[in-house]
């Protein structure tokens, strides 16, 4: 098992390199970088000459891979840079602008996994057929609706027909009613579509019939025996949903106005904030490799036998 | 109907003109059609029928299992002066379990492989008002203990995926009779077990059944298990109790057409003779010492441990053993799908093993593989004929009408109607299937064909009318076959040679009759007493003398 982890850590270290080098490269390819977008600007009045002092004095004068080894060796350091906009170092900017962003995120996944249960549970037990049709072709639907529709008509609605939640002045708590829900419903639809065939399938399966017979009602079934049993596709899926989660962060924070690592992402893309851009990949792939890390850590605890070792095979 | 059908002692379960449907898209269907049958204390009563008899079905209206598009349209379904027939599902939850219990068909995926055994045996006690922990952990594994599971410390800390086809079913037994019910469902409890496994598992069911009095409902496509376990057998077909009776009098004289067609059909039943032995004794195929590993260093696995054996032109060879027995491996040796780790494979004089590349693949057109499942081993989207022709596109260049030709004659040649070859694979039967895996496998005119339990899957009269098609175009085309099957019965209806598989080692090889009448390794003598029918040796003269007198 310790072997297996360490074998993964590794694994995930290698993917973090590849994802370090390969933004690094794509970002050295894009034309023009973040200090010609900001000093060539005509009213500050700089001469060619001192945007070239400017760009030595920033290090962006060197050959690419000298730049890639003192960036790689910053990193390494945990030091990711200055940003050339904000005139920052980026930890500062990820200091105050990741927690939002985590909040948003984490509250986003707990609401997720809660409503796509509900749905997967209420189809399930549905008493009539057409409703347990309406309520298995619902998260559907949820996946069709873009982010940035649903966030607007979230706030048409409860904040200016319904007046529920107020969008001017709101308090910590209002202000983040609405986006968490923009966030979590396209994130609880695949969840949801996924838990319902998956439930669908293990109740088909003989051992269900097994445990009815010795006299469990159906609800007891689906609880002690068929909801472990359906959690594993549900829970490789919600790995992989992370990277929905960070892109769904960016378009919510920029629809309600969050300052957040979306916002900043936004940001640094359109003034080609090289620096920034690198370390918020970085983060991405690092907080991916880890959730999914943790998928497959917690997937032997729901499933006994992907315990077993190749030893245990023969 | 034979009304000889009255139980001897208290009647428990009384089933009259039970009639119950499925709601398909194309509407609703009766699967069950005015069945009666009685079950009485402590009796064992064998449902008897091929797929799609209605038997299970039945077996499930009884605990109140019928799938959800199932209905009872009509009849009653008395327990204990109690009807069934009406009841809401939720009604059965007090009594299953507790007065009626089942032992299900695949024990593979009856048990929830995410809980450990000890937990689902305990949960039938939990369930019906076993409150004490202590006492329900004590009686687990008394259990456990009881239906012959070592160590039951152990095993009830275990998971199903660590236990073994014939302990997985031990333990559903154990479920079954925790309760001491009064009636046990037993759903084709031993057709996914090997037949030496099978033997105890059925052993253990009467033992038990005999300690607490429980009656049982055995339901079995297999009138060999039926004959040897039953009191009394209900013949099922189409939904119709076709005949019923005491299993002696039923097995020594049936009087419906159907019955007589099962008796002559089951295999361990059969009173034929063997298969002559084969007189040109020259080897078309010669396997020596072969050996086969898999995996590397410790996980290294022997699957084949020095076989050899010769098959005779013309003739079949059967191959037999249990599951993990090495014998499909070998036969994929043979087919060369797979390369041996030592030894040697002759056919016709040519040294296989060592064939590559273009002298590989031609080699593929004289050594043909019939596999297992008719149903897995056709493209469900194709039709017939190009199923059939498929082979003729790898190996010859023909216009495609001449290979539809060579393929329709060939349909015709294992006995389908002309009409099917544009039909697709599923409008097929289950034998229909098996015609169609034959065809494609000899339209390229091979000389050897493998067939993997080829008739396994299939219903006993199927079987026998596969095995005689068999038979027929050896006869016709001088083929040479390499029968790999689990099933010693069938064994004797169609080979002349036999090779006995235990462990991946040959115990016993030699001709069918020889080693069938005077097993020389103790490991076929055990295989040969498992097969069940054996209790019918005794009536089989009978059978043939009141078969000829009518």
């Amino acid at each position: 098992m310790t072997q297996a982890i360490v074998s993964r850590i590794g694994q995930a270290l290698v993917v973090l390199l590849l994802a370090f080098t390969a933004s690094f490269l794509l970002l050295q390819a894009l034309p023009g970088d973040a200090i010609l977008i900001k000093y060539q600007n005509p009213e500050m009045g700089l001469t060619p000459e001192q945007i070239a002092e400017i760009r030595v004095l920033y290090g962006a004068d060197a050959p690419i891979w000298a730049q890639y080894g003192n960036t790689l060796w910053n990193f390494l350091q945990g030091s990711f840079g200055y940003s050339i906009q904000a005139g920052v170092p980026v930890n500062t900017l990820l200091a105050t602008n990741l927690p939002p962003t985590l909040r948003l995120a984490s509250l986003a996944l707990v609401l997720a996994i809660l409503l796509a249960f509900a749905i997967a549970f209420a189809a399930t037990l549905a008493p009539f057929r057409w409703l347990r049709n309406a309520l298995a072709s619902l998260p559907a639907l949820m996946i069709s609706v873009p982010v940035f529709w649903l966030g607007i008509m979230l706030i048409q609605i409860f904040s200016f027909r319904l007046r529920l939640v107020p969008i001017i002045n709101p308090n910590e708590f209002q202000a983040l009613i609405l986006p968490v829900l923009t966030l979590a419903l396209p994130i609880a639809a695949p969840l949801a579509q996924i838990l319902i065939r998956s439930l669908d399938e293990v109740e088909a399966q003989p051992f269900v019939a097994v445990a009815r017979a010795k006299g469990a009602t159906r609800k007891g079934v689906l609880w002690r025996h068929v909801l472990r049993n359906a959690l594993l596709p549900v829970l490789t899926i919600a790995g992989l949903l992370f990277g929905e989660l960070l892109a769904g962060a960016v378009v919510t924070e920029t629809v309600f106005g969050i300052n957040g690592l979306g916002r900043i992402t936004e940001q640094a893309v359109s003034n080609q904030d090289t620096a920034v851009l690198q370390a918020i990949v970085i983060l991405a792939a690092g907080g991916f490799i880890l959730i999914n890390l943790l998928v497959d850590l917690a997937a032997p605890l729901i499933d006994p036998r992907l315990k077993r070792t190749v030893g245990a095979l023969a | 109907m034979n009304m000889l059908a009255f139980p001897s002692k208290k009647s428990l379960l009384d089933i009259r003109d039970l009639t119950i449907s499925y709601h398909l898209p194309e509407g609703r269907r009766q699967v069950v059609n005015g069945v009666s049958f009685s079950i009485g204390e402590g009796e064992v009563v064998a449902l008897v029928g091929e797929s799609g008899s209605g038997k299970t079905t039945t077996a499930q209206s009884i605990i109140g299992l019928l799938p959800d598009n199932g209905r009872i349209e009509s009849g009653s379904i008395r327990l204990n002066d109690a009807e069934l027939s009406d009841w809401a599902s939720r009604r059965f939850d007090a009594i299953r379990g507790k007065v009626v219990s089942l032992i299900p068909q695949d024990p593979g995926s009856s048990l929830n492989p995410v809980l450990t055994i000890g937990r689902q045996v305990e949960e039938i006690l939990k369930l019906h008002g076993w409150r004490d922990r202590k006492a329900r952990h004590a009686r687990v594994l008394e259990l456990l203990a009881r239906v012959g599971l070592s160590n039951p410390e152990l095993r009830a800390n275990q998971y199903p995926h660590e236990l073994s086809g014939g302990m997985k079913q031990r333990v559903l037994i154990a479920i079954a009779v925790a309760l001491k019910p009064a009636l046990i469902i037993a759903d084709e409890p031993t057709s996914a077990l090997d037949v030496t496994v099978q033997h105890r598992i059925l052993d253990l069911i009467d033992e038990l059944r005999a300690e607490s009095g429980t009656a049982v409902l055995l339901v079995t496509h297999d009138l060999g298990v039926a004959a040897d376990r039953a009191d009394r057998v209900v013949v099922l077909r189409k939904g119709h109790v076709e005949e019923q009776g005491p299993t002696s009098a039923l097995l020594a004289r049936p009087t419906s057409a159907y019955a007589k067609q099962l008796l002559a059909d089951a295999p361990s039943l059969a009173p034929k003779g063997f298969r002559d032995a084969p007189e040109n004794p020259e080897a078309a195929i010669e396997v020596r010492n072969l050996r086969q590993e898999f995996g590397h260093g410790k996980s290294r696995v022997l699957a084949v441990d020095d076989v050899s054996f010769s098959i005779a032109r013309g003739t079949t060879h059967a191959l037999v053993g249990e599951s993990g027995s090495g014998k499909t491996t070998t036969a994929r040796s043979i087919v060369g799908l797979q390369h041996p780790t030592a030894g040697s494979i002759l056919i016709d004089g040519t040294e296989v093993t060592s064939l590559s590349g273009e002298a590989r693949r031609l080699f593929r057109r004289d050594v043909q593989l019939v596999y297992q499942n008719p149903f897995t081993s056709l493209d469900p989207r194709q039709r017939i004929l190009d199923i059939v022709g498929e082979p003729l596109r790898n190996f010859e260049t023909l216009t495609r009408k001449a290979r539809d030709e060579r393929a329709a004659a060939m349909i015709e040649k294992v006995g389908l109607p002309a009409d099917v070859i544009t039909r697709n694979p599923r409008a097929l039967s289950g034998g229909q299937r098996q015609r169609v895996a034959i065809a494609r496998a000899l339209v390229l005119e091979p000389r050897f064909l493998v067939l993997d339990e080829a008739v396994s899957a299939l219903d006993v009269t199927v079987q026998a009318q596969i095995l005689n098609l068999l038979t027929e175009l050896q006869d016709q085309l001088g083929l040479t076959y390499l029968f790999v099957t689990h099933d010693l019965s069938v064994v004797r209806q169609i080979a002349h040679t036999v090779t006995v598989m235990q462990a991946g080692q040959a115990v016993e090889t030699g001709l069918v009759a020889r080693v069938f009448t005077e097993p020389a390794s103790p490991y076929t003598s055990d295989l040969l007493a498992a097969i069940p029918g054996r209790r019918l040796g005794a009536s089989h003269p009978v059978l043939h003398y009141s078969g000829a007198a009518e």
